[in-house]
């Protein structure tokens, strides 16, 4: 690469269900060099597990394949790099995907395609108990032993590393499983620049790239407090790019004629979102002291962020295991003035009375009125006065699937029995869930092979 | 010395990790920013939330970005996919932080009036 060459990378997808269009608009909105999509949340990956044992060729992103379908060609043309966790359960299954939709793109034995997988335990999980990792819980302290039986899946969250790797090999897609999710900008950038995986401040800066663009457009304008009133054309939102010098430091911006913001407000709400302790933010491939970040305006939807210091990362992957705690069921039912809010809390109490007569075994019974409290709880002091609407929200948990299946069959029927002006139960019917609790965990990383594989598309 | 609700000095995000979700709070100019440090304390978040956040509350300072950020063990009724609550994720304990009334010097009080909050001649469809 030619000294003083930047590398551009987009974040493309924040979560699996963003805005499909974003990707495209990256691709043909200006210069770019990597796209990197984030598919998977905590939850995504129980999901995918349910859907791989119904059916062996699901377990991914689907919805990765159908955009790569539209944007392949472009990417392949711009030469456009794609980093994607969009392999879920099943990054091979994936891949072979990917591999059709290059081949019907007309780019057979034009383009390679990598697989990172080995982040998967579910299979080694009882060998690895057997062997003394006992995966407890970081919060409770508590053996996963206790739940054994109850995991649906359980994964390491995988370095920078081997995508690494796999774009050495000359991947154009690199397909994951769990990663962390600033791996996916990382990776690229150790690739670009020859990065040593012991220079912790370059890796410092790789992971906070990655962190200002893994939520797509929340560092771009998108859910911005600052003065949102004034981010214009959120309709056609420019998602992030950081444009990288070979030092680490890094401009963060969106292409031209874009909607949202970039500013110091954006990036700043982005840096601080879902982090614990700034001076040790921990990742598989650094420990990054955001502390440290200088960040300097340099001009319209431009953010300069340099300076940032590392450290040597933990030992140990992170893993997430998602196991099976009960079920659970929320319905709502909509009352009108005058006096809404005495009918809402009415109605709440009958439901209460009907679920101790019935001898239903809730483990947890929570009411909200939307309008008033459901999103500040206790915070919300002032019931709002004489509100012209509220909606009663009644949610409820237990491990007796029957009871919460007989919760679900109790909310409708309030509409002729109890107090009056209430309507909008059918589309607040309240539908049986599993639900799916988290156990985090650490394992050493030794214990865990990651493997990579690079092929040519076939014709 | 005036009592004026935070959201007039700072914005803030919130998410979850688990069953313990964070706060950033970012002052809306450097200068205020030592008002965050000395107004925002541990005790005072507590004493806000009350019996919302279960656990222990940690505060970490990032004068680079004038921003306080909070960790909040124990305050999503059992984590992001337990919880019944509509934000189940902590999505607006940011907004829910900023109501909290905090005192400042009369001339802060008087330069922020309004920020943070939607200006009188605003229209949705504007800009």
């Amino acid at each position: 690469m030619p000294e003083g060459e930047r590398i551009r990378i987009g974040g493309g997808q924040g979560f699996w269900g963003d805005d499909l269009d974003a990707p495209r608009r990256l691709v043909e909105g200006g210069p770019l060099d990597y796209l990197m999509l984030d598919y998977l949340a905590e939850v995504t990956m129980s999901i995918l597990r349910k859907l791989h044992d119904r059916d062996p060729s699901a377990g991914y992103a689907r919805d990765f394949v159908t955009l790569m379908r539209e944007i392949y060609p472009a990417c392949a043309e711009r030469g456009i790099k794609v980093v994607a966790n969009a392999g879920g359960v099943h990054p091979h299954g994936c891949a072979e995907a990917l591999e059709e939709a290059a081949r019907s793109a007309g780019l057979a034995g034009k383009t390679r395609i990598g697989v990172v997988s080995g982040d998967d335990l579910m299979e080694r999980l009882d060998a690895l108990l057997e062997q003394g990792h006992a995966l407890t819980n970081m919060e409770t302290g508590v053996p996963l032993s206790s739940v054994r039986g109850q995991v649906r899946s359980a994964n390491a969250y995988l370095g920078a590393g081997p995508i690494v790797e796999a774009l050495a090999a000359g991947a154009d897609v690199v397909v994951t499983g769990r990663v962390s999710d600033p791996a996916l900008a990382a990776a690229p950038l150790i690739h670009e620049f020859g990065w040593a995986f012991d220079d912790h401040n370059r890796l410092a800066a790789a992971i906070l790239a990655g962190h200002v663009v893994e939520c797509g457009a929340q560092s771009s304008g998108g859910n911005c407090m600052a003065e949102w009133w004034s981010i214009p054309h959120r309709d056609v939102i420019g998602f992030p790019i950081v444009e990288v010098e070979p030092t680490g430091a890094f401009v963060v911006t969106k292409h031209p004629n874009t909607g949202g913001r970039v500013d110091r407000a954006s990036v700043v709400e982005q840096i601080v979102y879902e982090i614990g302790d700034p001076r040790r933010v921990l990742t598989p491939d650094v420990s990054a002291d955001f502390t440290t970040i200088r960040l300097i305006e340099e001009g319209a939807n431009r953010v300069r962020l340099e300076g940032i210091q590392g450290a040597p990362p933990p030992d140990s992957y992170k893993v997430s295991v998602a196991y099976g705690a009960g079920w659970m069921a929320a319905g709502t039912l909509l009352y009108t003035w005058p006096d809404a809010l005495a009918k809402a809390r009415a109605a709440e109490v009958m439901l209460r009375r009907r679920f101790d007569r019935m001898g239903y075994r809730l483990d947890e019974i929570q009411a909200e009125y939307v309008g008033w409290n459901a999103g500040h709880g206790p915070l919300s002091t002032v019931p709002p006065p004489d509100a012209p609407e509220v909606q009663l929200r009644v949610a409820v948990r237990s491990t007796h699937r029957p009871s919460v299946a007989g919760f679900a069959r109790e909310m409708a029927p309030l509409v002729l029995t109890g107090p009056p002006s209430v309507t909008g139960y059918a589309a607040g019917r309240a539908r049986v869930q599993e639900v799916i609790a988290y156990w985090p965990a650490l394992i050493d990383k030794n214990a865990v092979d990651p493997h990579v594989r690079v092929e040519v598309c076939r014709p | 010395m005036k009592r004026i609700p935070l959201v007039h000095l700072a914005h803030a995000r919130s998410g979850d990790k688990g069953d313990v979700a964070n706060i950033g709070v970012v002052a809306y100019t450097e200068d205020l920013y030592p008002l965050l440090v000395e107004r925002v304390t541990v005790e005072r978040v507590r004493e806000h939330f009350g019996d919302w956040v279960e656990g222990e509350i940690e505060r970490y300072e990032l004068p680079n970005l004038w921003a306080l950020n909070f960790v909040l063990h124990g305050a999503l009724d059992g984590g992001g996919t337990v919880s019944l609550r509509t934000d189940a994720q902590g999505k607006v304990l940011s907004s829910a932080l900023l109501r909290m009334e905090v005192e400042v010097p009369e001339d802060v009080a008087l330069r922020v009036r309004g920020w943070g909050r939607v200006p009188l001649d605003w229209s949705p469809e504007n800009p």
